[in-house]
């Protein structure tokens, strides 16, 4: 805020137009996705683009910045007309975008990334020790303390976008655009961003920033451009705009109520119970009992294997001991076919690693878990076509193109689909991971409200989430995890931020044992 | 029919896919005019039929390859398959001679050897590299070397040849026609047919595309993976059987020799079918054209003296690269800036 508030009597900085689109549309097919949008960058400014899931935000940057062309309209760049062609051109001209996806080669390491087609070169060969010298001021500046020689494919996400962003600065960026740089990163990595933005934004560099979290654009930016459904609604001083405001106008209508209401469930019913389950080196005698039509939380911090638990839970990794029931009834599950058969489905946190076929339309990924309901001999395409059109309808899948390949959805509408793709096998326990991951808050809310449903329909669910008012505003109960074991199962007025973290940190009377691997 | 849905998605979203579905079939088409300018003998019974048999071989090898590659494999053992299956065939059928006489009985029981070791060879090749978690390439390349060399031991490093009588019985196999059309295409129409239907229209068809385009997601969908992979290569060594039921009795011989480079060719006509080698997405049809603009361009070369018959593989080669260079649509959005 206060940054904002010393840049603001900057003037002529402020009044350096740099980059900027007039009246782009944009068409992908039939699927018209940009309405007459235009957007200024100005040099030394931090300017917001916000909007949900799906309004445009990528595809307004990737015009930007050459990777795909307006279908009309026109960009100026220090108020002369410009074309460019493709990336390499926008590039030369400075303008640099960090893509939502990140887009680096994952078996080269970070140094060969960061050089990639503009090697350091001494006469015919590399200047390896220039470049890996080069490369790790670049990481010292962001204080990312990667070894320059580690592979892409080693390094957690929060580290490659850190390399992205090396990548970026080594280039000289004037222009900077970031789409949504922070859904990957930790709290403190985005305090180390947000002064590297700083800074650049001291050096004179106009930044487009992408990102639907309010707080964000609050902390960095100077001005806001709000975009909705392709259209641009507004663009003002971040400064005179509040929050709810800007929710406002990012959802066009109130968010009156973000969390579904919670009807008490019977304790002695139980859908599924697990006893003593163990993982070696992962999970240590983990027991709970999850009753029909609740949702239950597994809060914990990252490695306290909450995930390795429910990964056993469906066979897709190998327990040492333990015994699950479903409804009372012992049952055994080696294979997620098994886990299947028993009624229990499993949505995965990593949508496009391993929940969706990108380069397939939304139809054959709908069905391709519950293939067997549309034909064992000849599948069945016109059930295929009405169970899609039920879909749509019932976790309103907002495709501008019904046809159009599922990795150029939005995330929202890839994290419906997923949500759709796994009800379609009509499971009665549902292990939920990271529901709302780099999601808008319209379509959160949503997917709490589908999260909701499922209960009030008997199905129950297991819920595992980094978001604490997620975990709090969803759960009946919490079950908290550190190091392995079940330290705790939160409930009533016990389910509150603070005892988690007790019992995540192990401080908690029961004390997890230190794990291995 | 998968094309004629791919072409209708088109018209909403550019003509761009469309190329895509329709450029081999425009190839052929070109290819066949090409020819007709060439040589008035190119559109005549006779030449015709004797480039759709040809290509009946390599065609419906390719079919069984069609599934390999889209399920993300590769089977790079199918030419050395057929000569070892050609060469087991024979080895066997002499034999029985003596016992059952050159009869329709033995000609039936070699078919019958010929399907079973089609479907165990691939299944060593599904098997070793799903459950050894060998890279296909490497597994198929060894199998390529093991398959060879069983049928140069066989033939003790020279040629088996069929027995005489016998090989009359056979005959009508390769050089038979039902309705003036020759029985090798029939077969080459009613494998495509069958593999068209497999491919596109069953679970295990759609299976074949989530793990090509992402293995970890079909597993994520409770596929068995590895069970629908080696399904694709056993489909494939029946397909390299059948293909070898009807080579037997053209030549009646088999050596060391014998289907070298099939695998390639076959590789070649999946590839210019339009099936992407990568995995995710593939296409029966396109297969078949591809085969035939295969036998087709070594036919034009003979009736022309313009270029070498010798360089039949040159121009293949070329052609292969030109059809992946045009579909892969690079070169429309640099025209298109
Ligand atoms: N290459 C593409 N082909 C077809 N539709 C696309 C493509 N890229 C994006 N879209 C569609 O354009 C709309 C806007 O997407 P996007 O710009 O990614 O939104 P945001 O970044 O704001 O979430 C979405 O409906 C999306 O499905
Ligand atoms: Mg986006």
């Amino acid at each position: 805020m206060t940054d904002a508030a010393v840049h603001a009597v900057n003037p002529d900085q402020q009044a350096r137009v740099r980059l900027s689109g007039r009246e782009i549309c944009k068409s992908f097919g039939p699927a018209q996705v940009l309405f007459d949008v235009s957007i200024d960058l100005h040099a030394g400014e931090v300017h917001a683009l916000l909007g949900e899931n799906g309004a445009g935000k990528s595809t307004l940057v990737k015009i930007l910045s050459g990777y795909h062309q307006p279908t009309s309209g026109a960009l100026s760049l220090d108020q002369a007309e410009v074309t460019f062609e493709d990336s390499e051109v926008a590039e030369n001209h400075g303008v640099i975008l960090i893509h939502q996806e990140l887009n680096l080669a994952e078996q080269l390491t970070v140094e060969e990334n960061i050089f990639l087609g503009r090697e350091i070169k001494r006469g015919w060969f590399l200047d390896k020790a220039a470049m890996r010298a080069e490369a790790k001021k670049l990481l010292d500046q962001l204080q990312c303390d990667v070894d320059p020689r580690t592979r892409i494919k080693d390094l957690a996400v929060s580290d490659r976008q850190m390399v992205e962003i090396a990548k970026a600065l080594s280039k000289n960026a004037d222009i900077l655009i970031l789409d949504e740089p922070t859904a990957v990163l930790t709290g403190r990595e985005v305090d180390i961003l947000f002064d590297q933005i700083r800074r650049l934004r001291e050096q004179g560099v106009a930044i487009l920033y992408i990102s639907h979290k309010l707080d964000e654009i609050k902390a960095i930016a100077d001005r806001v451009t709000v975009l909705r459904d392709g259209r641009l609604i507004t663009t003002e001083p971040v400064a005179e705009v509040e929050k709810d405001d800007m929710a406002r106008l990012m959802v066009g209508r109130d968010i009156k109520q973000m969390f579904p209401d919670r009807a008490p469930v019977e304790a002695h019913d139980v859908a599924m119970s697990v006893r003593n389950l163990s993982v070696d080196g992962q999970v240590r005698d983990a027991s709970f009992d999850l009753r029909r039509g609740e949702v239950l939380g597994f809060a914990g911090i990252v490695g306290a294997g909450r995930t390795a638990l429910m990964e056993a839970i469906i066979g897709l990794r190998d327990r040492s001991s333990g015994e699950i029931e479903r409804n009372g009834e012992p049952v055994s599950i080696h294979s997620l076919q098994d886990a299947k058969k028993c009624g229990i489905a499993y949505l995965t946190k990593d949508r496009k690693g391993s929940g969706l076929l990108l380069n397939m339309d939304m139809r054959p990924n709908l069905t391709l878990l519950a293939l067997e309901k549309f034909g064992t001999v000849i599948l069945n395409r016109k059930a295929e076509e009405a169970a899609l059109a039920n879909a749509i309808e019932a976790f309103d899948i907002r495709a501008a193109d019904p046809k159009a390949k599922v990795g150029d959805f939005s995330g929202g509408n890839q994290q419906k689909l997923l949500l759709a793709k796994v009800m379609e096998t009509d499971p009665e326990v549902v292990i939920i991971d990271e529901p709302t991951r780099g999601i808008d808050i319209g379509t959160k809310s949503q997917i709490y409200h589908f999260i909701g449903d499922l209960t009030k329909r008997g199905k129950s669910v297991i819920l595992l989430s980094s978001e604490m008012p997620e975990m709090l505003g969803l759960s009946d109960r919490i079950a908290v995890m550190a190091a392995g074991r079940i330290t705790g199962i939160l409930e009533g007025n016990d389910r509150n931020e603070h005892e988690i973290m007790r019992h995540a940190t192990g401080i908690s009377g029961k004390q997890g044992v230190s794990v291995h691997e | 029919m998968s094309s004629l849905e791919r072409s209708e998605a088109s018209t909403s979203s550019g003509f761009n896919i469309d190329f895509k579905a329709l450029g081999p079939f425009l190839a052929l088409v070109g290819l066949f005019v090409l020819g007709t300018v060439i040589n008035d003998a190119f559109l005549s019974g006779g030449n015709l039929s004797n480039i759709f048999t040809r290509a009946a071989f390599i065609g419906i090898i390719a079919v069984g390859a069609t599934f390999v590659i889209t399920a993300g494999g590769i089977d790079l053992s199918v030419g050395s398959m057929a000569a070892f299956i050609s060469g087991a065939m024979i080895v066997v059928m002499n034999t029985l001679v003596a016992t059952l006489g050159a009869g329709i009985e033995t000609v039936l029981i070699g078919v019958v050897l010929s399907v079973l070791l089609g479907i165990a060879a691939g299944a060593v090749n599904g098997l070793v590299s799903t459950k050894g978690k060998i890279e296909a390439f490497i597994v198929t390349l060894g199998t390529m070397g093991i398959y060879r060399s069983l049928v140069t031991y066989m033939a003790d490093g020279g040629t088996l040849s069929l027995d005489f009588d016998v090989r009359g019985v056979y005959r009508p196999v390769y050089y038979g026609d039902i309705l003036g059309i020759p029985v090798p295409v029939l077969v080459f129409f009613a494998v495509a047919v069958a593999g068209y239907v497999l491919l596109n229209m069953t679970p295990f068809g759609r299976k074949c595309f989530a793990i090509g385009s992402n293995e970890q997601v079909a597993r994520y969908s409770a596929i068995h993976v590895d069970r629908v992979k080696t399904l694709t290569y056993v489909i494939q060594g029946l397909c390299v059987s059948v293909a070898t039921i009807i080579y037997v009795p053209r030549l009646g011989s088999a050596s060391s020799s014998t289907g070298v480079l099939w695998e390639l060719e076959a590789i070649a006509a999946v590839i210019i079918g339009g099936t992407m080698l990568k995995g995710g997405y593939g296409r029966i049809w396109g297969t078949v054209i591809g085969a035939i603009m295969l036998t087709t361009i070594g036919n034009i070369l003979n009736l022309t003296d313009a270029i070498s018959n010798y360089l039949n593989g040159a121009v293949q080669g070329l052609i292969i690269i030109v059809a992946v260079f045009l579909q892969s649509g690079d070169w429309r959005r640099k025209k298109s800036k």
